[in-house]
């Protein structure tokens, strides 16, 4: 059924027809955002073509497009780090311009400081945010907790694998609270039985924590099993091709990967992309 | 004679020793190559009749050495040599990283200072020595100067290259969390270049030796280095050799100590010891 109503998408949607979509009051609003960047050689090169995209506060929304269509830039608008764009970025109704404390970030690399413990490695938006310390240290354990490194929290990150580090920078981003999670293809650097773990332990912490996750990832299937949504962005300059609902029933687990329905969603994100990749040619 | 050689002589299966050797022989390599070594150049000098003032026997600066530290002789001349180098060494620090610190951290100040540093670094230190000499006197001030002078620029760089070489990613998350620029610094940039800062120290505690001893060449009172003079002057070449393996032996230890302190300091990147000067 939801896969029918997906199907009307198949040609690159006008986003007002996306923004009915939508609830009312969206947490994200990325409206009509460009990015060109400037060459050393003097030229320009466009990276991100009016962008428009709303996001619903708890949903789980992830991009996929091929390498260089400029995901990462949108995410880096989003996080305050790329601030020279066109359009305007909305954060819970209002403009944002620069980094927010609502934001909780993991990058591709778990980027923890490796000579802070485990533990401080957690605190460390707290530390940085001038979070009341008693609680933050108490959330910071819970999220140890959540993430399954109750017992590594004297650990040092080089004593960890890279599946546990990556999952102590999902608790380092949630130690604040934020609003919004954005994650910059956090799996990309593990191998394909710990990127499932992964997925299932994300999906477990989405649920527990409730929180906005824009995902970026290289990975349909991964994109899939996860997200209510899945954007597909066009080869650069990245332009949304589709906004693909996700109606598959929740709470999900692996069994979903080899069901008809999931494979249907797959098969048609990559039609998209591959449509999307052939018209660029 | 000597147990390397003993061993070697008898090698019957039954030997524990020669057992230990067989199995571990890096540990009993380079210390039988030192024995035979010493055995030859004693042999040679004998044999050859080699004056005392050209090349004295190793038993001779054994006696020199021991005579030297009974005296308090050594000891004496030791202190200053120390003090001077440590006092260099310390001074050196503190400015390399505090002038690292500085032009890693301020464009202003980088484009300001940094041609004048590259091309002070580039000219030799030691040849700066005799002026020294004339605006700070013939004491322990000179030295300690001329040792800060040399020690230095090892710090300076690799404090600079440390603080410059930092994972954008670890910036971009401090970026998001609106961490000031000193955060940023003390939180993420100090610690990274923590390795890089450790082996500039490790190049700067034998550069500050070499600058006391230099210092105490071109002139002084005291000082293992002007020992090392009056010894010549009077072809007390055993006595030279005496003072040039506490020299080594001082070298060595500062060198573990400051090992040492980086293995406790910096114990998340074992093995760090790139050197980049």
């Amino acid at each position: 059924m939801a896969l029918r109503k997906s199907a009307t998408h198949l040609t690159p949607i006008p986003s007002a027809a996306a923004t009915e979509l939508n609830s009312a009051a969206p947490l994200i609003h990325i409206d009509r955002i460009s990015k060109t960047y400037r060459t050393a050689s003097g030229g320009s090169v466009k990276a991100l073509d009016t962008i428009d995209l709303r996001i619903g506060d708890a949903e789980f929304v992830s991009i996929v497009g091929s390498s260089g269509c400029g995901k990462t830039t949108l995410l880096r608008i989003i996080a305050g780090l790329e601030r020279e764009f066109d359009g305007t970025l909305w954060l819970g109704g209002e403009q944002v311009r620069g980094p927010n404390r609502d934001i909780g970030i993991v990058f591709q690399d778990a980027t923890l400081l490796p000579w802070r413990k485990i533990i401080d490695n957690v605190l460390l938006p707290a530390q940085v945010l001038k979070l009341d310390q008693a609680s933050s240290s108490a959330r910071a354990y819970k999220l140890l907790e959540l993430v399954g490194l109750k017992t590594f929290e004297d650990k040092y990150p080089n004593e960890l694998s890279g599946g546990m580090r990556q999952r102590v920078a999902i608790a380092r981003s949630l130690v604040h609270d934020p609003r919004v999670l954005l994650m910059d293809e956090p799996f990309g650097a593990l191998d394909a039985l710990t990127r499932e773990t992964m997925n299932l332990e994300l999906l477990k912490i989405w649920d527990a924590a409730r929180k906005t996750v824009f995902l970026i990832t290289h990975s349909i299937s991964e994109a899939v099993f996860l997200s209510d949504r899945v954007i597909v962005l066009s080869p650069r300059p990245g332009k949304i091709l589709a906004d693909v609902p996700i109606g598959l029933p929740r709470p999900r687990t692996l069994d979903l990967l080899s069901e008809k329905t999931f494979g249907d969603y797959t098969r048609e994100i990559r039609r998209l992309l591959d449509v999307g990749q052939a018209e660029a040619h | 004679m000597n147990t390397a050689e003993a061993a070697a002589g008898q090698a019957g299966p039954t030997s524990g020793l020669w057992q230990t050797v067989m199995r571990r022989p890096q540990y009993f390599l380079s210390p039988a190559f030192l024995i035979l070594l010493l055995i030859v150049w004693e042999g040679a000098v004998t044999l050859f009749k080699v004056p005392e003032y050209i090349l004295p026997p190793p038993t001779k600066i054994a006696e020199s050495l021991f005579l030297g530290l009974q005296s308090g002789l050594f000891f004496h001349h030791f202190l200053i040599t120390a003090f001077q180098a440590l006092s260099g060494f310390l001074l050196a620090s503190v400015l390399g990283i505090g002038v690292g610190a500085l032009v890693a951290q301020f464009w202003l100040v980088e484009k300001t200072v940094y041609p004048y540093l590259v091309a002070l670094q580039t000219m030799p230190k030691i040849a700066i020595a005799p002026l020294i000499i004339i605006w700070a006197g013939y004491g322990i001030q000179s030295k300690v100067i001329i040792a800060a002078l040399i020690s230095f620029f090892p710090v300076l760089v690799n404090t600079i290259v440390g603080l410059k070489t930092c994972d954008q990613g670890k910036l971009d998350l401090m970026i998001s969390l609106k961490a000031t620029r000193w955060e940023t610094f003390r939180m993420v940039k100090l610690p990274n270049a923590l390795p890089f800062v450790f082996a500039g120290l490790n190049i700067a505690i034998v550069f500050s030796i070499l600058g006391s001893i230099v210092g105490e060449f071109v002139g002084s009172k005291a000082g293992l280095g002007n020992l090392i003079i009056e010894a010549n002057f009077q072809f007390n070449v055993a006595q030279v050799f005496a003072i040039l393996i506490i020299l080594g032996g001082f070298g060595v230890s500062l060198n573990l100590i400051v090992q040492a302190l980086q293995r406790r300091l910096v114990f998340w990147s074992r093995g760090a010891d790139m050197q980049s000067i």
